[in-house]
């Protein structure tokens, strides 16, 4: 077995014995990054000298590759955008700190969609990503780097980024663990704004164990963002010892197993799942969201708005692209800004500006956040019955480079992803099965209650023990 | 209500070409209509969701800390002149 195949568990458990240093798993983990990241494209970025420097200094630790809008001091944090050509992250993310602390080094930054919008990793500016199960197929968004890089033993797990489904999305489309954390479980501090109400970073893996070992890591109290509680962060990785679906009350809630537009496989795959936890000892519970198809429309408003709010940072001032053309303030920012930032980016600056402007303020944004209520009081209702629910991931599986070329079709991507987002709660997707034929990975997705990890992880550890 | 992605653009300050306008338009007002699907759910009495959980003030000691340091600040600039981010000007008659 090749060093780069490992996963978090393998890798420490090497390292303490002495197997192995970091350096030798970060040489693998470049020799892989050398022969695959041609045709695949997961990484944007690999600075090999510093990744060895970093092993060297850290040489029990374990290398993680990083999406490329976080920020690690002295590496470039393009965000998939032209407008950060060239930056340097002049300080590191909490999340990188938090690794740092508990033995994980960055290693290599991987692509994904321009400021995390999109759900195929195609909006970059970077370059195209592939997934690793088909070249042809995208790798799921706007997490793809990590993903493709995961699903193609590129890393041995990398940290991604979900605001309405970009972990879990991509997880699903390469065969990978991926946990969207709840809510304040993570700090966001150094960590690119797209929807601030709804962004939060999370592990993706090649196990659940790896995910909760990561999760861990990355997880709690920072002060410089004021939305993470100071709960203490269990010890997930310990809590999956014995982890079963005896018992365990799943919610299957009607309005996501009886959508349209459900790919077939994907529902095969899915009732399988939902079979396997029932021989599994799972008591199977229906259950109805019935404010789940509005999640969408509140979406695809709340976030725009949040991400033009954000966006506006990038005004050719401090940082980033400045044009050549600008001649007085105004142009320095209308003509930066048009040159700096990508179609999907333009679309939804103009969505969230249209909401938020006066007189569509109450009809759009404000009424938005009040249904959000009604979809967050679903989700406390239906967590009153159940232990968690499980739903598809994703209403198809990976999709052709090039073949949703709609926005709104593309949007679709993210049904099953966002009202969990919206409701802050913890959701995760594991790997569940293949397409018959293509061969083509689909996850099924768990989903727990607000800082409920503990739980979702057991869940999903059993699930996965039952799966294979 | 309808979009108009040329002017809500420049509110935006996004300078869109004809082109981009041409695109933008009716995706956008796709968009428009499919999101104000919401328009029909009975929202009478409910509080708004403004956050991803309830939150409450976080305070912490107004003491002075350190911060990043000066050049590293200024490291991205796109122009700067000495300690400072160098603009075109602002301020209409004013001396350049």
């Amino acid at each position: 077995m090749e060093l780069f195949e490992l996963g978090i568990k393998e890798a420490q458990d090497g390292l303490a014995k002495g197997e192995f240093s970091s350096r030798d798993i970060v040489e693998s983990v470049i020799a892989r990054y050398r022969a695959r990241n041609g045709e695949i494209g997961a990484y944007v970025t690999f600075d090999e000298e510093g990744a060895l420097a970093l092993a060297d200094a850290n040489p029990k630790a374990v290398p993680v590759a990083v999406k490329d809008l976080i920020n690690v001091r002295g590496q470039p944090c393009t965000c998939g955008s032209k407008i950060l050509e060239g930056y340097v992250s002049p300080y590191d993310a909490t999340v990188i700190r938090n690794m740092k602390a508990h033995g994980f080094i960055p290693c290599g930054r991987v692509n994904m969609d321009e400021f995390a919008m999109g759900s195929s990793t195609e909006n970059s500016a970077l370059g195209v990503t592939r997934n690793p199960y088909d070249l042809s197929r995208v790798p799921g968004g706007s997490s793809g780097g990590s993903a493709a890089a995961v699903g193609s033993d590129m890393c041995i797990a990398a940290l991604g980024t979900d605001t309405g489904g970009s972990i879990r999305q991509p997880a699903s489309f390469c065969n990978c663990v991926g946990v969207k954390p709840s809510y304040g479980r993570v700090s966001r501090y150094g960590v690119t704004a797209f929807a601030s109400s709804l962004d939060q970073v999370g592990p993706m893996t090649k196990s659940v164990e790896d995910a909760a070992i990561l999760l861990g890591a990355l997880a709690g109290h920072d002060e410089m963002d004021g939305t993470t509680p100071r709960d203490p962060v269990p010890d997930y990785a310990a809590a999956l010892e014995g982890a079963t679906l005896k018992g365990v009350r799943l919610g299957l809630p009607k309005e996501y197993l009886e959508v349209g537009g459900l790919d077939p496989e994907v529902k095969r795959i899915t009732d399988d799942a939902i079979a396997k936890c029932a021989r599994a000892g799972a008591e199977l519970v229906e259950v109805s969201l019935p404010h789940t198809e509005y999640a969408m429309a509140v979406y695809y408003i709340i976030a725009p708005a949040e991400a033009s709010a954000n966006l506006a940072r990038f005004d050719g001032v401090r940082y980033g692209h400045r044009s050549a053309a600008s001649k007085d303030v105004y142009s320095l920012y209308v003509k930066s800004r048009a040159e700096g930032f990508g179609p999907e980016v333009k679309r939804r600056i103009i969505m969230g500006t249209y909401v938020l402007s006066s007189g569509y303020y109450d009809a759009y944004y404000g009424r938005a956040q009040k249904v959000r209520t009604l979809i967050k009081r679903d989700f406390d209702d239906v967590f009153g019955r159940v232990d968690a629910l499980l739903t598809p991931c994703a209403p198809t599986p990976a999709f052709k480079l090039g073949e949703l070329q709609d926005p709104l079709t593309m949007y679709l991507n993210d049904l099953f992803t966002i009202p969990s987002s919206l409701a802050g709660v913890c959701a995760a997707s594991v790997p569940a099965g293949f397409t018959a034929g293509t061969g083509l990975p689909v996850g099924v997705q768990f989903v727990c209650g607000s800082f409920e990890e503990t739980k979702l992880l057991k869940i999903c550890k059993a699930f996965e023990g039952v799966s294979k | 209500m309808k979009i108009d992605a040329g002017y809500v653009a420049e509110l935006a300050r996004l300078e869109l070409t004809d082109e981009e306008k041409a695109v933008f338009q009716p995706q956008l007002e796709s968009i428009v209509k499919y999101v104000e699907k919401i328009s029909s759910v009975d929202v009478e009495g409910v509080e708004p969701m403004m956050h991803g959980r309830p939150l409450v003030n976080a305070f912490r000691e107004d003491v002075v800390r350190p911060s990043m340091d000066r050049e590293e600040a200024l490291a991205n600039a796109p122009e700067r002149v000495g300690d400072e981010f160098l603009l075109p000007k602002i301020v209409e008659g004013a001396e350049s």
